[in-house]
């Protein structure tokens, strides 16, 4: 996708650097920490790239009866693979669903083999997981022969639109009619809850509260309607899901196995907004992202969430803070450039004199410091009060700000945010509100050049080194130096530094599910995204 | 009266409608000064039943379509009604804005509004009486419950930082504020309130989508008055925009908050409920 170049803020380089540094010296020991760990979900992600899917009569999948009973056993600090190979060797079952069946009523047994037992159900392991890897591998080239062969999006930014009835079947006709309005991206909003749940339900739902489940299935039917009407309009119509909640790293490999595009991925928003312990969030988020790097898929961050419950002119920094550091777990784990979604949101209070002022100060500050990613822009909800008119002019002018300064994506905004659910019309007014804006304004961005020292380039430089600032107070933290956690970014999410949440490392939701790693651990799924391997 | 009439009187003194209704009324004309009881609604002359509204009909847009939005704007009492718009949205549906008047009339005299049923009290007024008549801190448990991760209501109330300028309930002295954060599942919440001893228990919803607000209102009421014994539930009072007022006895807590709530309002009712002395029997009990 190609980025528009607005005129520049004059922002110094050498703070541009200095932010870069603080962010990576604040991710890099919580980097060391996830790899330190892994999660129940981590290991459940690996056998279903390993190809075990399904579920029980009850609706558990296989993967939470065998990763249960392997930790059960033996225990996960090895690593869920090396006992499950190791049993299929010496004959527990024919195959793994098999042996997950047997191991749901315990009639399985592991061990943790050594020498040339170990080897050989090492190896066993990886060449299984492979499998799933290559296909992931392989869907990522159908995209780009596909895109290659109908197209793309005409122009940026891509226009995303949200779908969310709770049931599949109405989903899909749903995305198919805004995808011909002229989505770019769809998104189908998940069943409220689910990041909450410890499994991923399973087959195509119908029964979603406020959205849909995210199932393999479900992802299957959608990516499929959607290749149909991507052939029909001749661009190519990218599907996003959110691989967040205590099933990230499953369902980011389900998202790569069947092709989504897209996927809501934040460094921090399951700390802050789900309370889900920062530890098993961090371990998750590392493979997640090294699972989305593999796959092609570009990640969208949430910094927009911190604005709905801190001020967005107070808080304006924190969203810089957190573009720095999700950009640096990113790139950590392997993503490139193009594939980094950052959020940022028009969330200031219009009561504020300036305020419109203040928002292009922001929006460009995202765009001037991170020129390649493409930036995810999201509507105003904070401020949208039931007076849908205004509400509609406030759309108007946020759509405008995307316009000026060159957002890659543009989440759309329903002028009946707060009231309903959107209907048929919000979407199509909507709509013609974004394409006014665009084929009105959209050449703005050659003309808008913020004049030396006005009021945007002093605001966006006054940002980034408020932005500064606060990372440098995050890594000079050593109140919890020595202690169990003495990770600053840690101490900082304690204390409430992102988004007013006070959320401590011993603490949340899914801790009982993170494993200290032993020295013989083995992934073959972290190996093969590690070294970018194959076989 | 015909709007007629009145259009020529405007036009007679070239005066602005208001101006000119209270400088050369027009007999039979309804004062300015005295409005109601009888109203309408206003479009731009006092009487005129003016009102617009939006819809879409499931119909391809076509004369047929048109006819039919004007056939329900006629059903909803709107005579003579206004196509001013009408415009395909896909190849089966067709979106309609309609202005018209509306036939019917509204009696002010019937209207029941819920009045504020407690005194107003300054933040020392409040501290004082908690002190007084207490004796100890009043303890007041917050949250956002299930999965609204909006808390942007409970911490205007809650927080130090307050709202329309005034400071949240953690300024209170004689309060002890325990705000527990978004997301928080009720069991959470029954057990915090039950572990801090909580007089008051305030939950904010803002999210709305398919009664989410109520569903969850009505599943926090219930666990509380499962897992406390009757008398000695903690005061429920939940705040959001989209919630009715007088639906409080439905949603089966004490008190609903809507849009607008100042912290200094909560405060006063928290005082007023659980700290005045009554001059009825306490329903939950004397040891609130």
């Amino acid at each position: 996708m190609s980025s528009r170049r607005p005129a520049l803020l004059d922002l110094d380089p050498a703070v541009v650097r200095r932010a870069r540094s603080l962010a990576r010296k604040a991710g890099k020991p919580v980097v060391d920490l996830a790899r330190a760990h892994t999660t129940v979900s981590v290991e459940r992600a690996t056998l279903r790239l390993a190809g075990l899917s399904g579920a029980d009569h009850d609706g558990t999948p296989w993967v939470n009866h065998l990763v249960d009973a392997v930790r059960d056993g033996v225990g996960l600090e090895h690593g869920v693979t090396t006992p499950v190979w190791d049993a299929l060797r010496r004959g527990e079952a024919p195959d793994l669903l098999t042996l997950a069946q047997k191991a749901s009523s315990g009639s399985a047994s592991f061990r943790l083999p050594e020498k040339r037992d170990l080897t050989a159900s090492r190896t066993a392991a990886r060449k299984a997981v492979a499998k799933g890897i290559r296909t992931v591998d392989s869907q990522r080239r159908a995209r780009e022969r596909m895109v290659a062969k109908v197209g793309d999006a005409p122009r940026t930014p891509w226009i995303y639109l949200i779908v969310a009835t709770g049931d599949i079947h109405e989903d899909i006709p749903q995305a198919q009619a805004a995808a011909r309005e002229g989505a770019d991206v769809i998104a189908v909003i998940r069943s409220t809850g689910q990041s909450l749940l410890d499994f991923v339900p399973e087959g195509a739902t119908r029964e979603g509260y406020a959205g849909t489940y995210a199932t393999q299935e479900n992802f299957r039917l959608m990516r499929a309607a959607l290749d149909d009407t991507s052939r029909e309009l001749g661009r190519y119509v990218r599907l996003t899901n959110y691989a967040s909640g205590l099933c990230m790293p499953e369902i980011a490999a389900l998202a790569g196995l069947e092709r989504l595009d897209m996927m809501l991925n934040d460094s921090m928003y399951g700390i802050l907004f789900r309370d889900i312990n920062p530890i098993r969030t961090f371990v998750d988020q590392r493979f997640s992202r090294q699972v989305h790097a593999r796959a092609g898929i570009i990640i969208n961050t949430g910094e927009d969430n911190y604005l709905t419950t801190a001020d967005a002119v107070e808080a304006a920094h924190t969203v810089t803070v957190s573009q720095l550091l999700n950009e640096y777990f990113a790139k950590e784990a392997g993503l490139e450039d193009w594939q980094l979604g950052l959020g940022h949101a028009f969330e200031i209070n219009p009561e504020v004199p300036e305020s419109f002022r203040l928002e292009l100060a922001h929006a460009l500050l995202a765009r001037q410091l991170f020129p390649d990613a493409p930036l995810k822009w999201m509507p105003p909800t904070k401020h949208m009060t039931g007076d849908v008119f205004r509400g509609y002019l406030l759309d108007g002018f946020f759509n405008l700000v995307g316009a000026m300064t060159g957002q890659g994506i543009l989440l759309v905004g329903m002028m009946t945010e707060a009231v309903v659910t959107p209907w048929l019309s919000d979407r199509d007014l909507a709509l013609q509100n974004v394409r006014y804006v665009m084929e009105a304004a959209g050449g703005l961005t050659e003309d808008f050049h913020p004049p030396h020292d006005g009021l945007i380039q002093t605001r966006a430089r006054q940002v980034l080194s408020e932005a500064v600032d606060l990372l440098d107070t995050i890594v000079s933290d050593t109140s919890t130096k020595g202690s169990a956690h003495p990770q600053p970014l840690l101490a900082a999410i304690t204390d409430g530094t992102f988004g007013a949440m006070k959320r401590p490392p011993t603490k949340g939701k899914g801790l009982d599910g993170v494993v200290v790693k032993a020295d013989g651990y083995d992934n073959p799924a972290t190996t093969l995204l590690d070294e970018g391997a194959t076989r | 009266m015909t709007r007629s009439t009145a259009q020529e009187a405007r036009d007679r003194t070239h005066q602005h409608e208001g101006e000119r209704r209270r400088e050369h009324p027009v007999t039979g004309e309804p004062s300015l000064h005295e409005p109601g009881p009888i109203v309408r609604p206003y479009g731009d002359t006092t009487g005129d039943g003016m009102v617009q509204v939006s819809f879409t009909l499931p119909l391809p847009h076509d004369k047929r379509a048109e006819g039919a939005a004007l056939q329900l704007a006629a059903k909803m009492g709107m005579s003579p009604a206004l196509l001013v718009h009408a415009k395909a949205m896909g190849p089966h549906f067709t979106f309609f804005v309609v202005y018209g008047s509306v036939t019917h009339l509204v009696d002010v005299r019937e209207v029941q509004v819920v009045e504020r049923e407690f005194p107003l009290l300054g933040s020392a007024e409040v501290n004082q009486a908690i002190r007084a008549q207490l004796g100890r801190k009043l303890v007041v448990v917050g949250a956002c419950i299930g999965t609204d991760a909006h808390t942007v209501g409970i911490d205007a109330i809650l927080n130090i930082k307050g709202f329309a300028g005034e400071k949240g309930l953690e300024y209170y002295r004689e309060m002890k504020v325990v705000n527990l954060g978004a997301q928080v599942l009720v069991p959470e919440l029954v057990e915090s309130a039950r572990e801090v001893g909580a007089d008051a228990v305030l939950v904010s919803q803002v999210v709305t989508q398919k009664d989410a607000h109520i569903h969850n209102t009505t599943t926090m009421s219930a666990a509380f008055r499962e897992a406390f014994p009757a008398g000695e539930v903690p005061l429920l009072v939940v705040g959001g925009p989209r919630f009715e007022e007088g639906s409080a006895a439905a949603l089966g807590v004490d008190r609903v908050f809507g849009r607008g709530t100042t912290p200094g309002e909560v405060a006063s009712y928290l005082v007023h409920e659980l700290v005045a002395p009554r001059t009825t029997r306490d329903p939950r009990g004397e040891q609130r």
